[in-house]
C-alpha cells in the first residue's frame, strides 16, 4: 500500500471520458447489451431467493474467515497442491516470481484475474526477465495496447471493434479488419504457440473450496482450461474471501455469477482443479501452487465495511451503474472500477488515495438492486462518505459549507434569511462553480414559508 | 384528518408553487394541513455527503418540530426516504432517539403514496391535457419502493395522454451532491434522460422530485426544447375536478 500517493484527479479524468466520443459510443452498446442479457439470464427465476441465500453464504465465509482459510490450505495440501500466503501484493509477487525461477521458466500463459492485477504480477515477473502472455482475448488486446481492464470480466470493453483491427494491424502486422469471428482466429493462432510452449501456467480462481482445497475457473473461451492444463506447472493466485465451504455451494453461485455477468444460464467453460496430476489421471499441470492473498482482507472482514468481501466480481453493478457507463473503467484509475471497485479500492489503496472516486455515485441505488450477494453498494458508498470526512478529507468550500448549514438547520430564522439572502447574491455564485450555478434557478425572493405563514 | 406537510427546501427556495399545490390538492381531498413554520431541512443533503453530524442535527430538530400523532406528508420521494428509512438507521445506536426515529418514519408518507393508499385521490380522477411521461426517481422507487402511485395518478387525468419514457427509472444524474461534485458528468446523464424523455413523444415530464426535475429542466433549456416540466403535485392541483 502506497500511502503517499496523490488523491485521482477524479473530475478531470471523467471530463477526458466524456470528450471521448469513441468510448462513449463503445461504453453505451456494452452496458446496454449486458443489461439487456442480465435481465433475460435472470428471468422469472427466484433471483430474490438465490441472493438471499447466496449473502448468507458469503457473511458465514466472512465471519468465520481465518477457519475457512485454515480449512482451505489444509485440504489444498492434502490433495497435492503447495499451498502459500501472502500477507500483502508484494509477497504474492515474490512467490510467484521464485516458484517460476525455482522451475526456471521464463514464459508464462495467463489466463484472466484480475487479483493479479490487483497485485501488478505482469510487470512485477516481467522486470524479472519473464514474459507474460495474456489469453484471455480481452486481456490480450489491452496487453498489447499496453493498457490495464477497464472492466472487470470484460477488460477490453472500452474499445470498439475498429480499434482492436487497427491494434491488431499496428502490432502483429496482420491486415486490418475488424470482423470479430476473423480477429478472434488472428488472436487465437498467436495464443495457440504460446500454449503449446508456456513452461508454466498463471490463473485466478473464481472460487475455492474449503472442503476440498478445489480452486475454480468460470470462463467462456477454454484459455482457461488450457493454461490450467498444458503447461506441467500452474500457479493459481486467489485471494482469502473467495472460499465457499463446500463443492456443493457451488450449484448456486453457478446459478448467479454468470446470469449476474453476461446473462448466460451457465458459463462456456467451468473448471474444478483438485490438487496436481495424480499419477494415472491424464490431464492437468505436474504441479499446483496455489497463492492466497491478503492484502488486507482479514482486516477488512473484521470491520464496518466486510460486506464488500462477498462480492463475487460479476461486475452486474458497472453495468448498469449510470456513471461507469458514462465514463468507463480507465477514468477511475484503481483496479477495480464501478461501484464495487470504488468500495474496495478505498480500503485496499487507502481513503487519502481515493477519496474522489466516491463522488462517482449519485447513489441511486440501481448497483444494490442487481448485486446477486447483496452488497449494500449505495450504503457503502455512503458510508465511505463519512469516513472521509471524518478524515478530513473533504474540500475546505464542504466543510465551511456543511458547518454553516449545521447551525442553520436548528435555527428557522437563520435558515430563512439565508434562503433570501441566496436569491440577492445569486449572481455572484457562479465565482464559485459557474457549471454548477448556470444549473439551477435563481432562488425566489418570497419562499413557500413567507407565503403559507 | 389532519396532516402536517413538509414542503422541503426545494420547494421553499425554489418552486413555491409545488407547495401552493400540494396545499390545494390536501384541502381539496377534505384533509386539514398544518405548516409547522419551524420546519428547516429533512439533512438529505449532508447525509449524502457524508456530513454524519449535520445530518443527524438535521434530523434531531426535523423530530422535535414535526412531533404530535399527525401524518406527515412530503412532496419528493428523497426526502421522505431520508426520514422514512435513513432516520432509524442513524439513530440504531441511540435508544432514545431510535424509538422517535421509527415512530416518525411510520407516520411519513411521500405525496402520492398519501394521494392513492389515504386518499385514493386516483379513483376520483383529474382532468388535464397534453402528452405527459413521468420519471420514476431513484429514493421514491428503490428505496420507498413508490412505483405505481404516482402512474395511478397520472393514468386517472381524463383529456391527457400518458407516454411510458423508456428506461424510467434510470438516474437522471442530479444525485443532490453530485451535481456538484461531478457537475459534467451530471449534466451527461441529465441529456441521456432528455434523450428518453424525447423518446416517448410527450410534451410535459413530470416526475415526485424536484431535484431530478431540476436537472432535467436545466438540460431541455439547454437543448432549447420546448418541454415543459412539472413537478406532479402541480398537474394534479391543475386538474382537480
Amino acid at each position: 500500500m502506497n500511502r503517499v500517493s496523490k488523491a485521482v484527479s477524479f473530475r478531470s479524468n471523467t471530463v477526458k471520458a466524456l470528450n471521448d466520443p469513441s468510448l462513449r459510443a463503445a461504453m453505451r452498446h456494452a452496458t446496454s447489451t449486458f443489461g439487456k442479457k442480465r435481465a433475460d439470464g435472470i428471468g422469472d427465476n427466484p433471483f430474490e431467493e438465490w441472493r438471499e441465500k447466496a449473502s448468507e453464504i458469503r457473511m458465514n465465509v466472512l465471519k468465520n474467515l481465518e477457519q475457512y482459510v485454515d480449512m482451505f490450505a489444509q485440504n489444498a495440501t492434502k490433495a497435492g497442491s503447495i499451498v502459500h500466503r501472502a500477507k500483502d501484493s508484494h509477497t504474492a509477487c515474490d512467490i510467484v516470481a521464485s516458484v517460476l525461477r525455482d522451475h526456471r521458466v521464463d514464459k508464462v500463459v495467463k489466463s484472466k484475474s484480475m487479483i493479479t492485477e490487483e497485485i501488478h504480477l505482469n510487470s512485477y515477473l516481467e522486470q524479472s526477465g519473464i514474459k507474460v502472455v495474456e489469453t484471455d482475448l480481452g486481456e490480450y488486446i489491452i496487453q498489447i495496447a499496453g493498457e490495464t481492464p477497464s472492466h472487470i470480466i470484460a477488460p477490453a470493453i472500452h474499445k470498439s471493434r475498429q480499434q482492436v483491427g487497427q491494434l491488431f494491424c499496428d502490432k502483429l502486422g496482420c491486415e486490418y479488419s475488424d470482423d470479430p469471428t476473423i480477429l478472434t482466429k488472428i488472436a487465437r493462432s498467436v495464443l495457440r504457440q504460446e500454449f503449446l510452449t508456456a513452461p508454466a501456467g498463471i490463473s485466478g480462481s473464481n472460487f475455492a473450496i474449503a472442503e476440498t482445497g478445489s480452486i475454480s475457473l468460470v470462463t467462456n473461451e477454454g484459455n482457461g482450461r488450457m493454461v490450467t492444463t498444458l503447461p506441467p506447472l500452474h500457479v493459481a493466485v486467489t485471494s482469502i474471501e473467495k472460499i465457499l465451504p463446500k463443492v456443493s455451494d457451488l450449484a448456486l453461485f453457478l446459478r448467479l455469477l454468470p446470469r449476474s455477468a453476461t446473462g448466460q444460464v451457465l458459463s462456456s467453460y467451468f473448471s474444478l482443479i483438485t490438487g496436481a496430476r495424480k499419477a494415472g489421471e491424464s490431464s492437468g499441470a505436474h504441479q499446483l501452487h496455489i497463492v492466497l492473498l491478503d492484502n488486507g482482507r482479514a482486516e477488512i472482514s473484521k470491520g464496518e465495511f466486510k460486506e464488500i468481501l462477498k462480492c463475487v466480481r460479476c461486475g452486474a453493478c458497472m453495468n448498469i451503474c449510470p456513471v461507469y457507463g458514462l465514463i468507463g473503467g480507465h477514468a477511475y484509475d484503481s483496479t477495480y472500477p464501478g461501484p464495487m471497485g470504488v468500495i474496495l479500492s478505498s480500503l485496499l489503496d487507502g481513503l487519502d488515495r481515493t477519496h474522489p472516486l466516491l463522488d462517482a455515485s449519485t447513489l441511486c441505488g440501481a448497483c444494490s438492486d442487481v448485486c446477486p450477494v447483496k452488497v449494500p453498494l449505495a450504503k457503502l458508498i455512503n458510508q465511505l462518505r463519512q469516513k472521509k470526512v471524518e478524515l478530513g478529507l473533504a474540500s475546505m468550500l464542504e466543510t465551511i459549507g456543511m458547518t454553516g448549514f449545521g447551525i442553520a438547520v436548528e435555527h428557522p430564522r437563520l435558515f430563512e434569511f439565508l434562503q433570501r439572502a441566496a436569491n440577492r447574491v445569486w449572481p455572484l455564485a457562479g465565482f464559485i462553480d459557474a457549471k454548477v450555478s448556470d444549473r439551477l434557478p435563481r432562488p425566489v425572493a418570497s419562499s413557500f414559508k413567507r407565503r403559507v405563514s | 384528518m389532519r396532516v402536517q406537510l413538509f414542503a422541503t427546501c426545494l420547494v421553499d427556495t425554489f418552486y413555491p408553487e409545488t407547495g401552493e399545490a400540494t396545499l390545494k390538492l390536501l384541502r381539496h381531498f377534505g384533509v386539514e394541513v398544518v405548516y409547522p413554520e419551524e420546519q428547516t431541512c429533512c439533512g438529505k443533503p449532508p447525509d449524502s455527503g457524508g456530513h454524519a453530524k449535520q445530518a443527524r442535527k438535521a434530523a434531531e430538530h426535523f423530530m422535535s418540530v414535526f412531533s404530535g400523532p399527525d401524518p406527515i406528508v412530503v412532496p419528493s420521494g428523497s426526502c421522505a426516504s431520508m426520514i422514512k428509512n435513513h432516520y432509524p438507521e442513524m439513530f440504531a445506536d441511540d435508544y432514545r432517539l431510535f424509538d422517535a426515529a421509527r415512530e416518525i418514519s411510520s407516520r411519513t408518507f411521500e405525496l402520492t403514496q398519501f394521494l392513492v393508499h389515504k386518499l385514493k385521490a386516483h379513483e376520483f380522477g383529474f382532468v388535464g391535457r397534453g402528452k405527459i411521461t413521468y420519471h420514476a426517481s431513484c429514493q421514491l422507487t428503490r428505496e420507498l419502493g413508490v412505483r405505481e402511485e404516482p402512474l395511478a395518478l397520472l393514468r386517472s387525468i381524463e383529456g391527457a395522454e400518458f407516454c411510458p419514457m423508456p428506461l424510467a427509472d434510470r438516474c437522471c444524474g442530479f444525485g443532490g451532491v453530485f451535481m456538484g461534485k461531478l457537475p459534467e458528468v451530471s449534466m451527461a446523464l441529465a441529456d441521456d434522460k432528455v434523450e428518453t424523455i424525447l423518446e416517448s413523444g410527450a410534451n410535459i415530464v413530470t416526475g415526485c422530485d424536484h431535484g431530478c426535475l431540476m436537472n432535467i429542466s436545466d438540460a431541455i433549456k439547454r437543448r432549447g426544447l420546448t418541454i415543459d416540466v412539472k413537478h406532479i403535485a402541480v398537474i394534479l392541483a391543475e386538474g382537480l375536478r
